[in-house]
């Protein structure tokens, strides 16, 4: 289970990076959505993968007598999503700004700015 | 007690959240934003004296004690930042308050612009990793948005290179997070400080350090992860770009300072590389600032070139160099803002910042140039100005540790900013004005209440910076102060964890 998902995290950030050094804008975005996921990933790996014992102490005793899930990383992905999806939308609507106002979708193209505001 | 001291974070949630209910009518949110701001100047300055008599102030939030909840620390470094935080802010939202246009300020200006402010100010008071990282979020998905606001289509191009490198930092900034967390199963600052130092395989750390590196690196611009700094910072409106000049790349300085010297201490491979990046910035930036022609990419260059100083303070790690790099950041996050400030009130003057356009400012406007000049000269450090002082402890701890190479780099890093600025005062104040680029006075036909508004920010920063230069035993008493506590780490510790 555990190599599986190391396999999955090295796959997720090896296209990730490959996507954005693609010139690409498109790409460069779904490289860093990746990239995302990946590190996601990461923390509920490396929070150690616990199957089925939710951490909650059993009604007859005080302590917990086996190993549980850590709650943490579920936490901390939870957030790393919400923010995640909120940066995503942003820089999607965003290239769109950017694709109606250039008309191209590489990133060579934008180093126009000559004028200054 | 305890509890107020995220008052200064939570003052700026409030009002962002009123300035959204007050939706497009700009001319109230100018006066709420002022008037906000110098409350929470008010607050800042209560609390740094607080904090500075009974030393480190801890607040665990939701009263889980730590390392289990989130802490937010309140130590003589946290309440300075937040101090000169709040100075700047307060310069700059009056600045804005005129230089900023209607259209932007209907479209959330100001609301934005606070919501900037209360993350900055979570991340400097803030003792939990993760919530830092979330903090560092905050910032970055604001600054975003003031950077694209007006949707012009420079601002944009240079926005999908700002918005993408400031994503893969948080990203990296993440994984860095989760290893840390793999090694040692903790996000408290203070307990990471104790778990770190107890871990057998030291290689894991080093390598999880250069993560952080890495992050941070991007964030505060330093060689070689600086490319997209100048070329984003010239496009958005100078108010915003005082907030992102002289704000923004130092939260990237004070995670390195607090990370590095609390949680990962320096050994001597992160030594080397710090003072080769300190090196490499000061030179890479200062060739940077020579070759340009417009004012405000110039000034961008500079901020990456001095940025370098402060990492000089870790690259030579002792309490006299970490004294000076903190001298200098505070020295820095005034006038750098207020260098924006000033490109602006030039841009409102003759309608270009390329200096073979500009010219004659001497003539048209000569009180206005005295005070310019003020500022120009503290940005060099001519003494007694405020960017002098902490040259001589740079100068000295790298005598002391006998880094001449740093040494040469600064003094190459001095020179370059000195000749930049003299370059531009000819161009700029002195030369006469190309007949053929004469255009209208945008600042001589604004109200005066409006030029008031525009000019009483810079003197009030100015006023800040000459105190940090006539006044620098002070200010190096306090520098000194965090330095002590940087290198030493216990109480911080204690006053945290409670043990």
């Amino acid at each position: 289970m555990e190599l599986l998902v190391i396999v999955l995290i090295g796959l997720l950030y090896g296209s990730g990076i490959y996507l954005m050094l693609r010139r690409s804008m498109v790409k460069l975005l779904i490289g860093l959505l990746l990239l995302g996921n990946g590190a996601n990933l990461l923390i509920f790996l490396l929070g150690d993968l616990t199957k089925g014992r939710p951490p909650v102490i059993p009604p007859d005793s005080n302590i917990f007598k086996e190993v549980y899930a850590d709650p943490i990383p579920q936490a901390l992905i939870l957030t790393a999503i919400v923010i995640s999806f909120g940066l995503q939308s942003f820089a999607i609507v965003l290239l769109k700004r950017v694709f109606l106002l250039t008309g191209s979708d590489n990133l060579d193209d934008l180093n126009t700015h000559d004028t200054d505001i | 007690m305890n509890n107020l001291i995220i008052l200064p974070l939570l003052l700026h949630l409030f009002t962002a959240i009123l300035l959204l209910a007050l939706w497009r009518r700009a001319r109230i949110h100018r006066y709420i934003s002022v008037a906000s701001n110098l409350l929470i100047l008010l607050v800042a300055v209560y609390f740094s004296i607080e904090s500075w008599n009974t030393g480190i102030i801890t607040f665990q939030a939701g009263s889980w004690p730590a390392p289990f909840g989130i802490t937010f620390v309140l130590d003589t470094f946290s309440s300075m930042m937040v101090l000169l935080t709040s100075i700047s802010a307060f310069a700059i939202s009056l600045f804005s308050s005129v230089a900023v246009n209607k259209a932007r300020m209907k479209y959330g200006f100001f609301s934005i612009f606070h919501f900037l402010f209360m993350g900055l100010n979570g991340a400097f008071l803030t003792g939990d990793i993760f919530n830092l990282y979330v903090w560092f979020e905050v910032v970055i998905i604001s600054s975003f948005v003031l950077m694209t606001l007006g949707g012009k289509k420079p601002q944009m191009e240079s926005a999908i290179k700002y918005v993408a490198i400031n994503m893969l930092a948080s990203v990296i900034f993440l994984t860095a997070i989760a290893v840390l967390y793999g090694l040692t199963g903790s996000l408290n600052m203070a307990d990471l400080s104790m778990k770190i130092a107890a871990i057998e395989n030291q290689a894991l750390v080093n390598v999880t350090a250069l993560l952080f590196v890495i992050a941070f690196g991007i964030k505060s611009a330093v060689f070689p992860l600086y490319y997209w700094l100048p070329s984003s910072y010239h496009t958005p409106p100078s108010a915003i770009a005082a907030i992102f000049g002289g704000l923004l790349t130092k939260m990237g300085i004070y995670a390195l300072f607090r990370i590095f010297t609390l949680i990962f201490v320096p050994n001597e491979f992160l030594i080397n590389l710090f003072s080769f990046i300190a090196v490499a910035t000061l030179i890479t930036g200062s060739l940077g600032a020579i070759v340009k022609r417009d004012v405000r990419r110039l000034f961008s260059y500079l901020i990456v070139c001095h940025i370098g100083f402060m990492i000089a303070g870790l690259g030579l790690y002792s309490e006299i160099a970490l004294t000076g790099a903190i001298f200098y950041l505070f020295h820095d996050i005034i006038v750098k803002s207020n260098l924006f400030m000033v490109s602006g009130i030039i841009y409102r003057m003759q309608g270009t910042m390329k200096m073979a356009k500009l010219g004659g400012l001497h003539s048209t406007y000569p009180r206005l140039s005295v005070l310019m000049a003020i500022v120009l000269f503290s940005l060099v450090g001519i003494p007694p100005l405020s960017g002098f002082w902490p040259k001589i402890n740079l100068f000295q701890a790298g005598f002391m540790e006998g880094n001449y190479i740093l040494i040469g780099g600064m003094i190459i890093a001095s020179f370059a900013t000195l000749y930049v600025i003299a370059k531009m005062w000819t161009e700029v104040f002195w030369k006469d004005r190309d007949p053929a680029a004469e255009s209208e006075d945008g600042f001589a036909l604004m109200k005066r209440s409006d030029r008031i508004s525009l000019v009483a920010p810079v003197v009030f920063l100015t006023v800040v910076s000459l105190y940090i230069g006539f006044g620098a035993e002070n200010i190096m008493v306090v520098s000194k102060h965090i330095a002590a506590q940087m290198l030493d780490s216990e109480p911080y510790i204690q006053a945290v964890l409670g043990k």
